[in-house]
């Protein structure tokens, strides 16, 4: 039998949540055993090549890049899973949340002392920016929500070693208390 | 005009240089200066030896207090939801039209400023607003016209009011136009009473003996919680401490309550006694009232009752002869309905932000200034008076098993009658529908938004502890009204009033009224549905206080209670149905850059 399909991706995030899969130490050797790799900066593989079973994403949606990238992704995984902060509720990048967009843009580009070309970048190439930071659930249906910033590496393994062997996940006080 | 310094000097000396006086002296300087600013905030923390942050963290708490003035004439109109069944919209928009500047902002010459505001204590003769403190009530579209004529004209607002209410509305210390809408008197509150003869009757027993008749009465408190009034007073006796405070809780914020505000107008005397008892009782000789903003009105006259009261010694010195001392101040708030929790309604007291406290320890073991202190209701007071003349056997004659006595409730809404009645416990929400005309409601919501709201089958069940607890307030919702857009106004209020300083509040309100939006809007699955309820759960399980911890219950409640109404609005064909709309998303930040929103490819 074919080993399960694994693929994840940043959005807007701060790549914590992917520092905290390799956080697993040695059971990342469990890990390849279990699992083969996809669309993944884990193994830099840039597009997906076949159907996936479980997509590990974090961070939200900040622009219409992030929003093309997730819907992929819930195209090509059967299981989607938020992980950490920033994909369940927008996190950091959401402090922008209560500030208008066009002020934050005006802020970075046009008002920054650093900056000289006082321009708001628009090249079509660039992705849009949206007018606030969603949250994954509010544009593609997430199945599973792994908390913390970022989850705890047992959180995630735990969590990947229940839906890989349909064992019952086992959540210690530790695993999931935040302060 | 004084200069900013003298002011606030004077104003902070008035009150003794004393910072637990913050929220009188924010207040005098708003009233003198129009609005607390950076430089007053400045002085004021000076001379108080506070940070700057302690100061404006109590001004941006409260409601009625600005940093930027507000406009010399500054109107709140009420934003609960009988006053948009009551045509609030119109009303809206006739003041926008007439003052020429929309809702939340003040005219660029300073004179009009228009803001909202939470319930003010009006349901039953809504629309109603509040200008510099003088309440107008049943607001038309004619009336809005004549009184921003009036403010353009520079007329003081008191001269605005063209007609009183009845009974001692129509003193000369209120003259204010609302009316008491008393539908039912019953024999706790209304029967007739002779001032001073409780507190003698009290007065001849032992503080001891007057608990045990509180306790035979099986007297629970009428805020809302119903705690036992005699185990509280005695818990309050008891807790060790150089002094005792009774603050009696006139904050009445429940959005649906004004029977509060009744008792304040027609029966002040027999509140101040009741607290005198309440004093005598738990040991106390100095007694607090918290008395809300918006019946800020009813202030003078509440002083002048308190010196009638002195001069009749029934407070005051050694009263009645018997060496009992006790007296009352009023304390103001400012505008926020937390502060109605008592630890909160503590904090605000003590000048400071009302935020709730951890509990334990209790009020009734360290309370105001750390001093035990026994808070209480404005009605549970004045049950307490008529225990003390007819006995506690006699009041528990009256009610069901877990509730004695009779309670007054506040009636609004959808009904022939809006007013206040005193009912006894156990009346069916049935009768009492019969007894207000509002027989044809498809929904009452019993105790206001942090209450329940029942349907047509459960109309039979009775009010009172037991079943269907309130304290007070009553709003019966017709056959026409769009429950979804209650349930919504309701949300937005505890969004406004939650005090911030839990997550599950702060954070939880907003994410329950944004899933609400999303199934109202039509675009939502079943399991939107399921997942409110969870939120709901989850909000009032993990919340700090009992803001938080009642606050899902319009949605929870409407939820158990009209499933249909929200089954009807779901997609029942998908699972999960995403209102993001990346075209409307992306709108601004092209217009900011200057670029053409390609969406195609996404
Ligand atoms: C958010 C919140 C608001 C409250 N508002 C009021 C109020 O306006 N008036 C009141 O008497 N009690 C109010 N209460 C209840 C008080 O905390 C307290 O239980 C009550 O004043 C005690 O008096 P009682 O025992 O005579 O009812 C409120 C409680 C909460 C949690
Ligand atoms: S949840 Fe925390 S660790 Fe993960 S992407 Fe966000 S900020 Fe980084
Ligand atoms: S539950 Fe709400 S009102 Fe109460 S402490 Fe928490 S944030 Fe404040």
């Amino acid at each position: 039998m074919s080993k399960p399909v694994v693929a994840t991706a940043s959005l807007a995030g701060c790549f914590g949540c992917h520092m905290s899969i390799l956080d697993i130490d040695d059971r990342i050797l469990k890990l390849i055993e279990l699992v083969e790799f996809n669309k993944s900066p884990i193994d830099d593989i840039k597009t997906f090549t076949k159907q996936c079973d479980i997509g590990l994403i974090e961070g939200g949606c900040c622009n219409s890049e992030n929003v093309e990238n997730l819907k992929l992704f819930r195209k090509n995984c059967k299981i989607l899973i938020s992980v950490g902060e920033c994909a369940i509720m927008g996190g950091l990048p959401a402090m922008r949340n209560g500030i208008p967009v066009k002020e934050c843009l005006e802020e970075a580009y046009l008002k920054c002392p650093t900056v000289d070309d006082n321009i708001i970048p628009n090249d079509d190439e660039l992705p849009m920016i949206l007018d606030r930071v969603y949250p994954c659930h509010e544009i593609v249906k997430i199945d599973y929500f792994l908390p913390g910033c970022p989850p705890r590496a047992d959180l995630i393994w735990e969590a990947l070693v229940a839906l890989l062997t349909g064992k019952e996940l086992e959540l210690p006080y530790e695993v999931v208390k935040f302060d | 005009m004084a200069s900013l310094d003298a002011v606030v000097k004077q104003v902070v000396s008035k009150y003794g240089n004393d910072r637990t006086r913050l929220m009188d002296i924010i207040t005098d300087v708003q009233t003198e200066l129009g609005c607390v600013s950076d430089e007053a905030v400045a002085q004021i923390a000076k001379i108080l030896d506070l940070s700057k942050v302690d100061v404006e963290g109590v001004i941006t708490f409260y409601h009625f207090f600005t940093k930027t003035p507000r406009g010399k004439y500054t109107v709140y109109l009420n934003n609960s939801a009988v006053a948009n069944m009551k045509g609030r919209a119109a009303i809206a928009k006739a003041f926008e039209d007439a003052v020429g500047c929309s809702f939340g902002r003040t005219t660029s010459d300073g004179l009009i400023g228009l803001y909202d505001t939470s319930c003010i204590g009006m349901n039953d003769q809504e629309p109603a607003a509040i200008i510099n403190g003088v309440v107008f009530t049943n607001l038309t579209q004619e009336k809005v016209k004549e009184i921003v004529t009036g403010m353009k004209a520079g007329k003081d607002v008191k001269d605005l009011v063209k007609e009183y209410g009845d009974g001692a509305n129509q003193s000369d210390l209120i003259r204010a136009m609302v009316k008491n809408n008393i539908m039912r008197k019953g024999p706790v509150l209304f029967a007739p009473y002779e001032q001073g003869s409780a507190i003698k009757a009290a007065l001849s027993k032992k503080p001891e003996d007057v608990i045990e008749e509180i306790k035979i009465a099986n007297l629970r408190g009428r805020g809302g919680a119903g705690f036992p009034t005699g185990m509280k007073w005695e818990f309050c006796r008891k807790a060790e401490g150089a002094k005792h405070y009774v603050i009696c809780n006139a904050d009445e914020g429940e959005p649906g309550t004004f029977k509060d505000r009744v008792i304040l107008t027609e029966l002040p005397h027999m509140l101040f006694e009741g607290m005198a008892i309440a004093g005598y009782a738990v040991g106390a000789q100095e007694g607090i009232i918290y008395l809300r903003a918006e019946y800020l009105y009813l202030k003078k006259y509440l002083e002048k009752v308190l010196e009638d009261l002195r001069a009749k010694n029934i407070l005051g010195k050694n009263i009645a002869g018997k060496g009992f001392d006790f007296d009352i101040r009023i304390q103001m708030g400012a505008g926020a309905y937390v502060c109605g929790e008592e630890s909160a309604l503590i904090e605000s007291a003590e000048g400071k932000r009302g935020e709730p406290r951890n509990r334990p320890p209790f009020p009734v073991q360290k309370g105001y200034l750390g001093y035990p202190t026994t808070v209480n209701n404005v009605e549970t007071l004045c049950c307490a008076v008529r225990i003390m003349l007819e006995g506690g056997e006699w009041f528990a004659k009256m009610g069901t098993a877990q509730s004695k006595g009779t309670k007054l409730l506040s009636v609004s809404g959808d009904c022939q009658n809006p007013g206040i009645y005193e009912v006894e416990f156990g009346t069916t929400v049935n009768t009492l529908l019969e007894m207000v005309g509002g027989r044809t409601a498809k929904a009452v919501q019993v105790g206001g938004p942090s209450g329940t709201c029942i349907s047509k089958k459960d109309f039979g069940r009775r009010i009172c502890f037991d079943d269907l607890a309130t304290g007070g307030s009553i709003i019966i919702i017709g056959p026409d009204r769009d429950l979804f857009e209650i349930v919504h106004n309701f949300m937005d209020f505890f969004v406004e009033e939650s005090c911030g300083w839990c997550v599950p509040c702060r954070a939880g309100n907003v994410i329950l009224k944004q899933k609400l939006e999303k199934i109202m809007s039509g675009k939502a699955s079943t399991k939107d549905v399921q997942e409110l309820e969870d939120w709901c759960k989850i909000v009032k399980a993990t919340s700090r206080c009992g803001l938080g911890q009642t606050s899902p219950n319009p949605i929870y409640t409407t939820i158990q209670n009209f499933r249909e109404m929200y089954e009807a609005k779901v997609k029942k064909d998908t699972d999960y149905v995403s209102t993001f709309d990346l075209l409307a998303a992306v709108e601004e930040s092209c217009k900011a850059a200057g670029r053409i929103p390609k969406v195609e490819e996404h």
